[in-house]
């Protein structure tokens, strides 16, 4: 075409990126990579294709690791880790760097994850780079400060950390910067489509003066990542990738005591009312479904608009469809770029061939070689077909309309996962309302894919547990530094030969529903003092109990929308009652036990009823300075429906503590009483009854912890379980919460001082972090 | 005499420019209240967009020239100030006729080219009408009490009819801003309804003065009532305004015209004036233009910038192109 031809048609031409100094960093290495440990390569090994998606070329060859190597990568961050952790202001020095040197290389980094990603260059370089730098700075201020501000707070030492392959660099820095932070050393395992930006970051580290061993990279497939999930001298896992992973992983680590954070799939629902500015809702879209060719964890993949607009938004949305440019993802004027590999564009093209929706696909000329697929629409769908459903992880967006806004909120929560969510409204009562009752770690409110190293991200459900970013994103790579001592083991105390009962049959219940409940089974069991006095019987609670304790959560579900201000007079009200029967409470204690605390037990759990109450008005969100003209507000949400197992040492006080702290933050709860000392819990109901708790709020059960704990924590409405128990529960808990993948707090095996009230520990699993981001303006 | 007759018969090109010309002109419609109060314009959101556009759009190269070179066709070449003299005026008129030296457009491989319009004063009408006699290049002139819009009504009314008698192709008149920040639609919708009629068969530009109505929903529903009462054009600014043409503003008045060219079939021009003086600020705005409205707007029928100095910085930019050296201004024509 020449000039004159083009001043006729006003085409767009190629606007290619050079990849020169990319393609001359990958020839300086020969295009061959070891993997980098105790800050040096090592001589490639076994190796694998890392090939172009945009035009299958080799990019380069990178090692599998074996054990033999994770162990090595393990060896030298453990050595390293003492030393790394002692001074957290030279910390802040080395991160200031490594996000010095992330601007300073820019493009190389840009260029380079686009070449082995697919994905366009304006994302890699006006989004996923300079959020990489963003991440860095964050972080070392986070170290900047640690000493200050989380004086309490510990290193947890080595984390294995395994990244997906869609934002590799985005997500080594949302990983390695804050386990750097915090004085950790980190293994990292790229994904094995996506290990060159690692690799380029590895080789940087040097000039930003990493020490040898802080920070190792390991590359290769899923296998290495089993590797370094299994590993015995990890201490912490960090994934970010498939739910069906991250379920294997939460399965695998069950019992290991490593700390675990899974950042899963997601279905996140992409909602625009009738009010809405359509034209940007629209234009939105274009950012949530067709970002990275929709190969976005977040993705607003799950469209949802307001019947009456319906028609003119999706003939709108089409219309944009047809303006998107596909092609050369090194070309600045290309919207959507290649997908991943071949593999993902299989899977994508099989999930819309096997869809009965009506399916729009614009007329954009598509490359012939390379991994490509159009932009997709598809509408008419009913939240039962599959692809209402399944993630696709792919450019193709789904969609269906709803009625009112509790509709939409009925629509938006239907799905197994909890990522994120967007809405569009100008209604700011609308959006204020809706944001809150979605089931999301991050809501957008007119605006999508908003991301910054200050705002928490990360979800509910199926999509994960645990924050990243912000100060709560801390709490995944530190741990409180008190150290504790083993759990002992408490045995009921045994019948006597001669038995003496008492002189009133006392019947101890289950309490469910804000009813005393017979057990289900029909079985009680006997509980004797240490003297032989029979103290009377307690239910053995079966799976029909807890699920009944859970429908019984259900029906309780407004306990949560209550004010703090309320639940602040319940728990002084059950203070209160609980004083008024002290005496009684305390003479029970130590009957059960045979010892004399009883009186300064509950003592405690009066102070401790208060302390909840003080704090259930008190835990207050943050509003995070995100740099956009709007506001990301970190809201504390209750976790929903908690299942407890109480510790055995401290039948009342410890019970008291779950019980209130869940209270407290608008949790609802089923709770297994002592095993051994059941009464505590069971003679607790009366005063709930007498405290104007509402019913089903808290549910008491009784019997063997070992027996209810696959039970709860296989259960699939429940969304936490805690366990305190003296019985050795921690691997079963874990293992069995992989099936919705609930949050779990266990003991494993540790006992914990319950003469404190440990609040900030309480808080944060007693809480959801939601992110709600508020772009504003006039 | 007729003065359409006359222009005909002055035009010996082809009127390319005039939307009349290629397009069935705007009747309007109409006030259509339901959908007035319905416009809603996301400030943060427009905002992000318009941000990000640079980034997602490039041109390079042979097309880069191409698109500057149809900038220049789509320059409106202004003059308007109180120190304008019929030697000035001339002078501008003789640089709207050649706007791009002739080894350059040798170089590109191009034929002539002119710049969409030149826009003066009233009083400039006449000089201008004769300066640019034969090359086929409208005159536009500023009206009603341009560029507060503060005068008496009926002789707003008065002066588009003298400007139009004295040979203006374009009239490009300011609406009543208190009648946007009062929300008195109606008023708005009468007032530009009016100045329509008074224009005959001359096009008119609707002003908004986007810096002066507080908010981009007001901008939105602004445009809205101005196409739905007939006008040809619609326009950011007088360039007089402490904040002219912006992108976002741009987008909201585009996405205007989006929707009305959707609902009635009518396309309706776009012209962002004051603010833009670099190439690749003009080349933004025809992506803008190309992806949100579609290509049939980047035509000078439907699309001028209203700019002074852009012209000085596109031809530094096509020797540029044409030599690989970068330029300077004493290099090119004075306008």
């Amino acid at each position: 075409m020449n000039v004159q031809d083009i001043f006729d048609s006003m085409d767009y031409g190629p606007a290619p990126e050079s990849a020169a100094e990319a393609q001359a960093w990958l020839d300086s290495h020969k295009r061959s990579f070891g993997h980098w440990i105790g800050g040096k390569w090592t001589k490639p090994g076994r190796t694998f294709a890392s090939r172009n998606p945009a035009d299958s070329k080799l990019l380069a060859k990178v090692s599998q690791a074996t054990a033999k190597d994770v162990t090595a990568a393990v060896t030298s961050a453990r050595n390293a880790q003492a030393a790394w952790a002692k001074d957290a202001k030279r910390r802040a020095q080395v991160l200031y760097a490594i996000a010095r040197l992330i601007q300073k290389q820019s493009r190389l980094f840009a260029v380079l994850e686009t070449l082995d990603n697919g994905k366009p260059i304006r994302e890699s370089r006006d989004i996923d780079i300079p959020l990489v730098a963003r991440h860095f700075y964050y972080h070392a201020g986070m170290a900047q400060l640690m000493d200050e501000e989380l004086p309490d707070r510990a290193p947890l030492g080595v984390c294995g950390q395994i990244i997906p392959w869609n934002f590799p660099l985005l997500m080594l820095a949302w990983k390695v910067a804050p386990a750097l932070a915090m004085g950790n050393t980190v293994v990292l395992k790229p994904a094995e489509y996506t290990s060159l930006t690692a690799l380029l970051f590895a080789d940087l580290s040097r000039e930003a003066g990493v020490p040898p061993g802080v920070l190792n990279i390991v590359t290769g497939d899923g296998k290495v990542g089993e590797m370094i999930v299994g590993h015995k001298d990890i201490d912490k896992i960090a994934f970010t990738g498939s739910t069906s992973v991250g379920r294997r992983i939460r399965e695998a680590t069950a019992g290991s005591g490593k700390k675990l954070t899974l950042e899963l799939g997601g279905k996140s629902p992409y909602i625009v009312f009738d009010d809405a500015d359509i034209d940007s809702a629209i234009e939105g879209l274009v950012d949530a479904i067709w970002f990275n060719q929709g190969q976005v964890c977040c993705a607003g993949s799950r469209l949802l608009v307001q019947e009456g607009i319906a028609e003119t938004f999706y003939s709108r949305l089409r219309r944009r469809m047809d303006g998107l440019r596909m092609g050369d993802p090194l070309d600045k004027c290309i919207d959507v770029g290649a997908v991943v590999d071949p593999v993902q564009l299989k899977t994508i093209t099989d999930l819309v061939a096997s869809s009965g929706g009506d399916i729009y696909q614009p007329e954009t000329d598509l490359p012939e070689n390379g991994c490509y697929y159009p932009p997709t629409l598809i509408t008419g769908l009913s939240p039962a077909d599959n692809l209402m459903q399944e993630e696709i992880f792919g450019p193709v967006l789904v969609g269906s309309t709803f009625r009112t806004p509790a509709e939409a909120v009925e629509l938006a929560n239907n799905t197994r996962y909890g990522l994120a969510a967007t809405l569009w409204t100008e209604n700011v009562n609308l959006a204020l309302d809706v944001a809150p009752k979605l089931a999301a770690g991050v809501v957008w409110v007119n605006a999508t894919n908003l991301f910054d190293a200050a705002a928490g991200f990360g979800g509910v459900r199926e999509s994960g547990f645990g924050r990243e970013g912000g100060w709560e994103g801390l709490l995944a790579y530190t741990k409180t530094r008190s150290a504790s001592g083993a759990v002992a083991p408490i045995k009921p105390a045994p019948a006597p030969a001669t038995a003496k009962a008492v002189d009133l049959d006392r019947t101890a219940k289950l309490f469910i529903g804000g009813k005393q409940a017979r057990p289900d089974g029909g079985y009680s069991r006997a509980v004797w003092s240490p003297k032989g006095k029979l103290l009377g019987h307690a239910g053995l609670a079966n799976r029909k109990d807890l699920r009944n304790a859970v429908e019984a959560m259900n029906a309780a579900s407004s306990w949560g929308k209550t004010t703090g201000h309320l639940r602040a007079q319940i728990l002084y009200y059950m203070g209160e009652n609980l004083s008024a029967r002290a005496d009684e409470f305390a003479h029970r204690i130590n009957d059960m036990t045979g010892k004399r605390g009883g009186k300064a037990e509950v003592e405690a759990s009066i102070d401790r009823l208060f302390t909840w109450a003080a704090w259930a008005d008190k835990h207050d969100g943050r509003a995070k300075g995100v740099p956009i003209r709007g506001i990301a507000l970190a809201m504390n949400e209750p976790v929903g429906k908690i299942g407890a197992f109480a510790p055995d040492d401290a039948p009342l006080l410890g019970f008291v503590s779950i019980v209130a702290a869940s209270m407290a933050m608008g949790n609802r709860l089923a709770i297994m009483g002592s095993e051994p000392y059941p009464l505590a819990a069971t003679d607790f109901y009366q005063v709930l009854e007498t405290s104007d708790v509402p019913n089903g709020v808290v549910n008491i059960l009784t019997g063997s912890h070992a027996e209810i704990a696959p039970q709860m924590a296989g259960h699939m409405d429940i969304d936490a379980v805690w366990s305190f128990s003296s019985s050795d529960l921690s691997a079963t808990i874990e293992r069995e919460a992989a099936g919705n993948l609930k949050r779990t707090w266990v003991n494993n095996g540790k006992e914990r001082d319950w003469s404190q009230a440990s609040a900030r520990e309480f808080l944060s699993a007693a809480t959801e972090i939601k992110t709600v981001w508020v772009p504003y303006g006039e | 005499m007729n003065t359409v007759t006359e222009k005909a018969a002055r035009s010996a090109v082809t009127t390319a420019q005039l939307p009349l010309a290629q397009e069935p002109r705007n009747p309007g419609m109409p006030l259509d209240m339901d959908w007035v109060r319905a416009v809603q314009a996301n400030t943060s959101a427009i905002e992000r967009r318009a941000a990000s556009l640079p980034g997602r759009r490039s041109v390079k190269k042979e097309f880069q020239a191409a698109w500057l070179l149809k900038a220049i066709t789509m320059i409106d070449l202004t003059t308007l100030a109180g120190d304008d003299t019929a030697g000035r005026v001339r002078r501008l008129c003789a640089k709207a006729a050649s706007p791009v030296r002739q080894d350059i457009l040798d170089a590109l491989g191009m034929g002539p080219i002119t710049t969409g319009a030149v826009c003066v004063y009233h009083d400039m009408i006449g000089i201008a009408v004769e300066a640019l006699q034969g090359t086929g290049i409208p005159v536009a002139a500023v009206s009603t009490g341009f560029p507060a819009g503060l005068s008496p009504y009926p002789l707003r009314v008065a002066e588009i009819r003298e400007s139009v008698k004295a040979g203006a192709d374009e009239i490009d008149i300011v609406i009543s801003r208190r009648h946007v920040l009062t929300g008195n639609w109606q008023a708005l919708y009468d007032e530009m309804a009016e100045f329509r009629k008074a224009c005959g068969d001359a096009h008119v530009k609707a002003i908004l003065a986007t810096g002066e109505l507080g908010t981009l929903r007001n901008v939105a529903r602004a445009s809205l009532v101005c196409m739905m009462a007939g006008a040809d054009f619609i326009k950011t600014s007088t360039g007089k305004e402490s904040v002219n043409a912006t992108l976002p503003v741009s987008l909201v008045m585009i996405r205007a015209i989006r929707a009305y060219h959707e609902a009635t079939g009518y396309r309706v021009g776009y012209k962002p004036a004051g603010g833009i003086s670099k190439a690749k600020d003009a080349v933004t705005y025809l992506t803008l233009l190309k992806d949100e409205l579609g290509p049939r707007w980047l035509q000078p029928d439907l699309f001028r910038f209203g700019a002074s100095s852009l012209l000085g910085d596109i031809e530094r930019q096509l020797e540029h192109h044409v030599t690989g050296r970068y330029s300077a201004g004493y290099r090119h024509a004075m306008g």
